[in-house]
Order: C-alpha cells, then structure tokens, then sequence
C-alpha cells in the first residue's frame, strides 16, 4: 500500500491555441475512489482520456503501478502493452453506453469480448462467467442472449459496466456513468456501483459533473474549472467546507429538493 | 533466364505483352506475392490493374495467375467446383490465347489451378500452386470497418473481436453456424479468410503441400499459405470445428466423401445430390 497505483504529475493538453487541461498532479492509492467535478468544458474529460492513455497529453506523466510489470509510464508504453493493460487491469465506463458495447452482438458476447481477447476458448465457461457477471449487476440472467440494443438505458449502463470488470481490472475510468439517466435509475447504479467498488477493492477515477454521485461515490474530489484544478480534498471536506470562490458556487449551486 | 526479347514477351496476337500485363506490373505483383508468402496470412497491398471483366468476376485471381504463369504451364480453372461454368470458361480462354498455355480440366494434370469458391477435392501434390478469387479479403471487416484498425488488430495480434463473432453464432444458433468464409489462423500467427470456400475445404488448406496464393482484385490486396503451413479453422474448446456432412451420396459417382451440391430437377420439387468437383466426378464415373 506504499505506492500509489496511479500518479499524474504536471499533465496538460491543448487543442491548438485553447487550453483543455493545465497542470494537473495527483496520486491515486489502491481502493480509492477519485471524483473530478467541474462544470461542462472544463477539461474533465480531456484529463480522463489523457489518464487513461486515449489522448497523448503535451506535457507531464501519467504512472501507473501494474500487476505484472511493475511502474510503468502510460505514455511511454508501446500501443501493444497499453492496450493490452486497458484490457486486462483497467476499465473504461462511458456515459454513453453505446461507444462502451458492441450494439450488434448478443449481452453474453459484450461481457465474454475480454476473456476471449486474453485467450478464453470454452464457450460453457465464458458463458457461465457472463451469466454470474448479468446476476452481479442486476440483469435478468434471461436476456442474456438479447442484445443491448433491446435494453434500457439503465441495463446497458449496468452491462458496459459487467464488461469491464469481468476481466478483474484495479482501475476503472468513468466518464459520468450515471448522466442521462433518470433518478430512480440512477440511484440503483450508484447502489451497485459502490457495492462493486468496495467489493473488489477496485480504485475509480469518475468524472461527474453532479456533485451528489460526487458525495455518495467518492472518496476525494478534484474541482476543475477552466482547464485547472482549483481545489482538491476530502469529499466531504471540499463539499461541507469549499473555499475557492468557485467551489462554492458550484455547492450553492445544488438545487435544494 | 537470358534477356526476354519482345518477341518473348508478347502474346499469340501481338497486341497484348505476354499473359496481358506488362512487365513492369507484373513484377510488382510478384515483389507482393514474395512477401505474402514470407509472411504467411499478411495482407499485401498491390497496385492492382484493371482487368478486363468486371470486380467480383476473379480480376485479383487473374491479376495473381498472369504474374506467375509461364509458356510450360497446365492451367486449370474452377468456379464452385466446375469447370465448364462461364467464368471458368472465359478465364481459361483467357490464359489460352495471351498466355499460350495448356489448359486442362484435370486436377492433377494442372500446375496452376486458379480458382472460385472450392478446393479441389483430388488431394493436391508438390509444385501445385492453388489461385484463389477473394471478395473481401479483410476477416475482422465485418466486425469492424475501419481499415486502419483492422491492421492494428492484426499488428497487435488482438482477435478477440472473431473469437465474439463465432460466441454470438453459437448464442443464437446452438452452433458455429458459419459454413463458408471461415476464419483460420495461418501458422498460430494471422487471421485470414479463406475466401468463400465452404467450410468442407478449410481442412484441405492444413499443411496443404501445394502453393496457396489469394488475390482480391478490388481491394487490391494478396495474400499467401505456403506449402505445408499450419492453418486452424477457429472453435471453441467445447464447440469443435466440423465440417459438414450429407446423408445422400453423389447421385452421379456415388461418392460419399466430396462436398455435394443441391439441385432441383422437376417442377415437383425432386432433388438431386451431385458432386460439386466436377472433374473429381467424372473421374469416379
């Protein structure tokens, strides 16, 4: 538990002349859940992608600490091993489920896609792991043979994330796993996403631009505007307490139900 | 070889350079084809010419079969295992009068057998070089349509996209419900299509002693299997790989081992089963 599983130091990334995201240093230690807030533009997702090893970033490094290999430079890494280690120890939850499954094919075949990357050939057990993996996340162990495309917005948000973590990953990004999804929804995902995470030990970055998944799923939060983080801290201490001017408008900002 | 006079290369009616491409084009498809065979199962981008039939009429197995063919060679041509349907026909004109060669229906007789949609059944021997018509020569294509990340998947390796392709059959089907066009892994290394041949054939391209060279004419790529190269039709540990199988025997030879072909004879709907190797037929008769 001496080194963090995955650091940021200095990372920053421009689109021609406007600035995405400047700056940004943070570590992130096993079990833990980071939330990036910010409002719509302020570089949360570039920075996810950036983290994540989608997007080169102009400047700084991204470290993480693998499984099998040790320290290693995310960026520095070839495109084999660094989508071999997306694929195997990382997970990658889009808001948008569609870019996170393939529509065409069958549920079972959605979440069995990484066990047969890394060399599963027994249709019995792939379809086994698919079927426990449907029943974790509160699917219908019927609709295993249906495909997404016949799902709610809800089950395939809960099947994109079976996909990722069948393969057992350490680090899952989230891009607003729960944005566009209505409430009632939203909370059961939330529900299950933070019994998975305390479950398997499993470190989170989530960006989220609702303060309230923000609270309920995170354990420290990273306020980002315009391209900077402005504050960082404890969740609770960073939502009871914000002092950046910023912060505090953004917590104001909740709308009192 | 002493230096080809023009008179050597030209055709029988001396409009055409030998065998219809100029020399020029036709080293560039054997630079290809030398490197298709090095790495067995590798795409190979070629300048492929315009030839003169349509696309998916064969023009990357003519393209193929005019870079190799030679005045001491037998050609055979097949098309679904005949050799007397029109392409088959056309095609073997074709090389009989720019390429002065000797045709022949017999497989064994035949060094360079190009061919669309079958394997031969007769067994194939040393010095044979198999020319197959591909329409659609990249695998993963249907599974993902971006050429530039079908090379990477291939670069890197990564086929765990096929391996879903063939989950999803079985999830819907109860089986691999693939029967042509079915993928291999060429020498533990790339994934290939073996072009539309049925899956019946895919067990004759394992350590086949003969040359298999592919050509697709419009996507202009050629690819190879070298004699006696391992090639693995794809399953899954408890879903094995089969071929298929009939209850019928060829109603002309009576074979029991070749691929049949289906056939309605009367408006009252009888059937007919018939050997769809036609010189492989005959033989037996």
């Amino acid at each position: 538990m001496s080194v963090p599983l995955l650091s940021a130091r200095g990372v920053g990334k421009r689109f021609g002349g406007r600035i995405a995201c400047r700056d940004v240093s943070f570590d992130l230690w096993p079990g833990e859940v980071l939330g990036i807030v910010g409002e719509s533009g302020s570089g949360k997702t570039t920075l996810l992608n950036c983290l994540a090893g989608r997007l080169v970033p102009d400047g700084g490094t991204v470290t993480y600490e693998s499984r099998s290999a040790g320290s290693v430079d995310v960026h520095r890494l070839s495109e084999a091993r660094r989508r071999l280690l997306a694929r195997t120890e990382w997970g990658f939850v889009n808001q948008d489920a569609r870019e996170g499954l393939r529509m065409g094919v069958s549920a079972g075949a959605n979440i069995g896609e990484r066990l047969m990357a890394v060399g599963a050939r027994h249709y019995g057990e792939i379809r086994g792991q698919a079927a426990d993996w449907m029943g974790r996340v509160e699917i219908d162990v019927e609709r295993l043979d249906d495909r997404p495309t016949t799902y709610s917005g809800g089950m395939r948000q809960r099947l994109q994330i079976a996909r990722n973590l069948v393969s057992n990953p350490r680090l899952v990004f989230m891009d607003e796993p729960t944005g566009g999804l209505d409430v009632s929804v939203q909370a059961r995902i939330l529900d299950l996403l933070r019994g998975l995470v305390e479950g398997l030990h499993l470190s989170v970055v989530l960006v989220t631009h609702d303060l309230g998944v923000a609270r309920l799923l995170t354990h420290r939060l990273m306020v980002m505007q315009g391209g900077t983080v402005v504050e960082q801290g404890l969740t609770d201490q960073v939502l009871d307490d914000p002092q950046h001017p910023y912060t505090q408008m953004l917590v104001a900002s909740i709308l009192p139900v | 070889m002493p230096d080809a006079t023009i008179q050597d290369t030209q055709g029988q009616d001396g409009a055409y350079n030998y065998a219809y491409l100029d020399e020029q084009t036709k080293r560039m498809i054997r630079r290809a084809i030398l490197k298709a065979v090095a790495v067995p199962g590798y795409q190979v981008p070629f300048g492929g010419r315009e030839m003169p039939l349509p696309y998916g009429w064969g023009t990357g197995g003519i393209q193929v079969t005019a870079a190799i063919i030679g005045r001491e060679d037998t050609l055979k041509v097949i098309d679904q295992g005949a050799d007397d349907t029109t392409n088959a026909v056309s095609i073997r004109r074709f090389f009989a009068r720019v390429a002065q060669v000797a045709t022949t229906t017999h497989t064994e007789e035949a060094t360079i057998i190009q061919t669309r949609h079958r394997v031969p059944e007769t067994p194939l021997t040393d010095g044979q070089i198999l020319v197959f018509q591909v329409p659609i020569p990249e695998p993963l294509r249907m599974l993902e349509p971006r050429e530039t990340e079908t090379r990477t998947l291939h670069a890197l390796s990564e086929y765990g996209v096929m391996q879903v392709s063939l989950y999803e059959s079985i999830a819907r089907h109860g089986r691999i419900a693939k029967t042509y066009n079915y993928p291999v892994m060429v020498n533990g290394r790339y994934i290939m299509s073996p072009s539309p041949i049925p899956k019946f054939d895919n067990p004759k391209l394992d350590r086949s002693p003969a040359l298999q060279l592919y050509g697709a004419g419009r996507e202009k790529r050629i690819y190879a299997v070298p004699p006696h190269t391992p090639v693995k039709s794809l399953d899954f540990d408890d879903h094995p790989f089969e071929v298929e199988t009939w209850s019928e025997s060829c109603a002309l030879c009576g074979s029991t081992e070749s691929f049949l072909d289906e056939m309605i004879v009367d408006d009252t709907g009888k059937r007919l089963f018939v050997c769809s190797d036609t010189d492989y037929c005959e033989g037996r008769r």
